[in-house]
């Protein structure tokens, strides 16, 4: 039996819904029809009452989500794309994210974003956009790049107290399989390494994780070891597993398939900068998406994200340097 | 606090024309009168931070929607709510210290003036984002429906500003959508800022939008308290029953700029003599000593009381000692383990 990425997030919700009576899913299409990429297939079905299609209405479902949060409850929201968040942006930013600061009470949403680019999906359904909630105040943002993290992280999500922004990876839902679902779980804020290596850090999260990999494969056929950290969560940021590589390696690569201006690539970057200067053997460098909507045709957008040929061409170079 | 006190020697008859609640609506409308002339004298003064924004000319709306609420509902107030707030059971040193900064106040100096609340009390703490409250009430009752707890109601505000709002427009949809006890005070102060009416929507009447959102709706004069007792108060009973949510628009003019920094010199003297320019606390005073339900010195009597407490909370709120930038954890979430190390 195999299980996959898409998979692991229904059975986490399933999970939760049947052990937590403070769960409950609320989103478009969730209910009956099992949502728009079938995460909450059957659902509803074994939680009547408990998983809610809702109007096209980002801002009022996170804003009712905050609410029933403040009041105990445990709510999901799925958003149908991460791309409209956006419209929910005021909710989860100024709403959820100041509330415990302000006033003590902390109001434990969590919010599923379908992230990430696939083939012919154009501007409006592939953005990620954890580097936007990680840039506010009062959130949790968390990446999974693998079955199991998708299956446990989404767990921790609904459990901790505060608002999580959960940003999985839509490319990953049928590509990625585990056999199982998993019994141990690495906890939110500690990075992975995915692969050890002495020659180079790559530093990634989400779907570039597995690009990555594929490079450092490749490469260590040209006699190279490329080490590859998954940051699983971009908030909280674990820096000290970030340093720790690249006091192994000297040099450090950042991947992200989001856009470039001040995301999580360049987070990353400054804090190695800051603490870890004298660590490095050359500049650092990163490789992201490209400053320009995501475009629709396959052509354009395999240019335009990150890819095993722009982040090898990367890696190579600042092997040279 | 605030004992209810009909004036001896008031027929029976005469009391029975005005609603059973004025009297006490009345006198929390006085105290929030008292208060917000201090207010906005600590303000000229210089002594308080940011902001402050008055309800002037809309106490008796404010006053009415809280009035009526009970333990175990929620309230969700906006800019202009103080004789609602105080209604609902907040106190007096709870306002000062807020909008003093103390840090012993519910907000500890991390948010000021209006924007504060008690969410564990069913008291809600606004964002400036306007609309957004409306579907964070719907959700708080949702919630109370699925842990089963009977009788809720939630009451949350909004202006005629807000109510062009998206956010307003989704909550008002989901509200109806999820069939929650939620009832919506509006109140078309006839100004947002300083942008009138006519600039602010095109339909003819705000309560005939509750028609397309899937609540009952009522139009009432916000000058007159015994009307939006009775309106407001019916429609929170009528909530509380399992009828629709319920939408009720008062009119009046705002009698104060949006902030105390504000002239508004903006409000024409013509508006000024509209019938919704009444100020509803000198309409209510009056109709009390219409009823004799009170008289000149007695009413004089509660100013005094009220501004004695008043003066003390001031006092004791300005003792206290400020936040201090050292002494903050500056930690956003609550779960200690998942705060992110900047380094």
């Amino acid at each position: 039996m195999s299980i996959t990425y898409l998979e692991a997030i229904r059975e986490a919700q399933a999970r939760a819904l049947k052990e937590d009576d403070r769960v409950f899913i609320y989103g478009q299409d969730v209910g009956a029809f099992g949502g728009a990429f079938k995460a909450t297939k059957g659902l509803a079905k074994e939680f009547p009452g408990r998983v809610l299609d809702t109007p096209i209405s980002e801002d009022a479902m996170v804003g009712t989500a905050i609410g029933a949060a403040i009041e105990g409850m445990r709510p999901i929201v799925e958003m149908q794309f991460a791309d409209f968040s956006s419209v929910a942006l005021n909710q989860i930013l100024n709403n959820a994210g100041t509330h415990y600061w302000r006033t003590n009470i902390p109001c434990p949403i969590t919010v599923r974003l379908p992230s990430g680019g696939t083939k012919g999906s154009g501007p409006f359904h592939s953005q990620s956009m954890e580097a936007l909630y990680a840039h506010y105040p009062g959130l949790v943002v968390v990446t999974p790049a693998t079955v199991e993290d998708a299956y446990t992280m989404l767990l921790d999500a609904v459990a901790i107290d505060d608002p999580v922004v959960y940003c999985e990876h839509k490319y990953l839902y049928y590509h990625l399989k585990a056999d199982k679902l998993p019994a141990d779980r690495l906890p939110i804020g500690q990075a992975r390494v995915a692969r050890a290596g002495r020659d180079l850090s790559i530093v990634t999260y989400s779907a570039m994780l597995h690009d990555s990999l594929a490079v450092a494969e490749e490469m260590a056929a040209e006699g190279y070891e490329i080490e590859v950290i998954d940051l699983r969560s971009v908030k909280p940021l674990d820096t000290d597993t970030v340093l720790a590589s690249v006091a192994r390696t000297g040099r450090l690569l950042c991947v992200g398939e989001s856009f470039p201006w001040g995301g999580v690539t360049a987070e990353v970057i400054a804090r190695v900068a800051a603490e870890g200067f004298h660590l490095l053997d050359a500049a650092p460098r990163r490789v992201n998406a490209k400053d320009t909507p995501i475009p629709y045709h396959p052509n354009l957008w395999s240019a335009h994200r990150p890819n095993s040929k722009s982040i090898g061409a990367a890696a190579r170079q600042l092997l040279r340097e | 606090m605030l004992e209810t006190a009909g004036r001896k020697g008031s027929s029976a008859s005469t009391r029975a024309a005005l609603h059973d609640r004025y009297l006490e609506a009345f006198r929390w409308m006085l105290l929030t009168r008292v208060f917000e002339e201090k207010l906005a004298s600590l303000y000229r003064g210089g002594m308080i931070s940011g902001g402050v924004y008055v309800g002037r000319g809309q106490e008796a709306v404010s006053v009415a929607g809280a009035l009526f609420l009970q333990k175990g509902d929620i309230f969700s107030p906006l800019i202009r709510d103080q004789a609602g707030r105080f209604a609902f059971g907040e106190s007096i040193l709870d306002v000062a210290r807020t909008y003093l900064g103390s840090r012993q106040g519910p907000m500890r100096g991390r948010d000021g003036n209006i924007h504060r609340g008690r969410p564990a009390e069913g008291y809600y703490a606004m964002i400036s984002h306007l609309g957004a409250m409306t579907s964070v009430t719907t959700g708080a009752l949702l919630a109370k429906r699925f842990k089963g707890e009977k009788n809720f109601v939630g009451l949350t505000t909004i202006g005629e500003g807000g109510m062009s709002a998206g956010a307003f427009h989704e909550g008002m949809n989901i509200a109806a959508v999820e069939q929650v006890p939620l009832v919506v005070v509006a109140t078309n102060n006839h100004y947002a800022y300083s942008t009138p009416n006519e600039r602010e929507f095109a339909c003819v009447d705000l309560a005939e939008r509750a028609k397309g959102y899937g609540f009952e709706g009522y139009a009432i004069d916000g000058t007159d308290l015994g009307a939006c007792l009775e309106t407001i108060g019916g429609a929170i009973k009528r909530a509380r029953a399992g009828r629709p949510p319920q939408f009720v628009v008062a009119t009046v003019l705002r009698l104060s700029g949006h902030g105390e920094h504000d002239d508004a010199s903006y409000i024409t003297e013509e508006v000024k003599l509209e019938p919704f320019a009444r100020d509803c606390f000198k309409v209510a005073e009056e109709t009390l000593l219409k009823h004799e339900l009170a008289d000149r010195e007695t009413i004089a009597k509660w100013r005094r009381e009220f501004s004695a407490e008043i003066e003390e909370a001031v006092g004791r709120a300005q003792q206290e000692a400020a936040p201090q930038g050292d002494e903050e954890d500056w930690h956003a979430i609550s779960d200690r383990g998942l705060i992110d190390q900047m380094g």
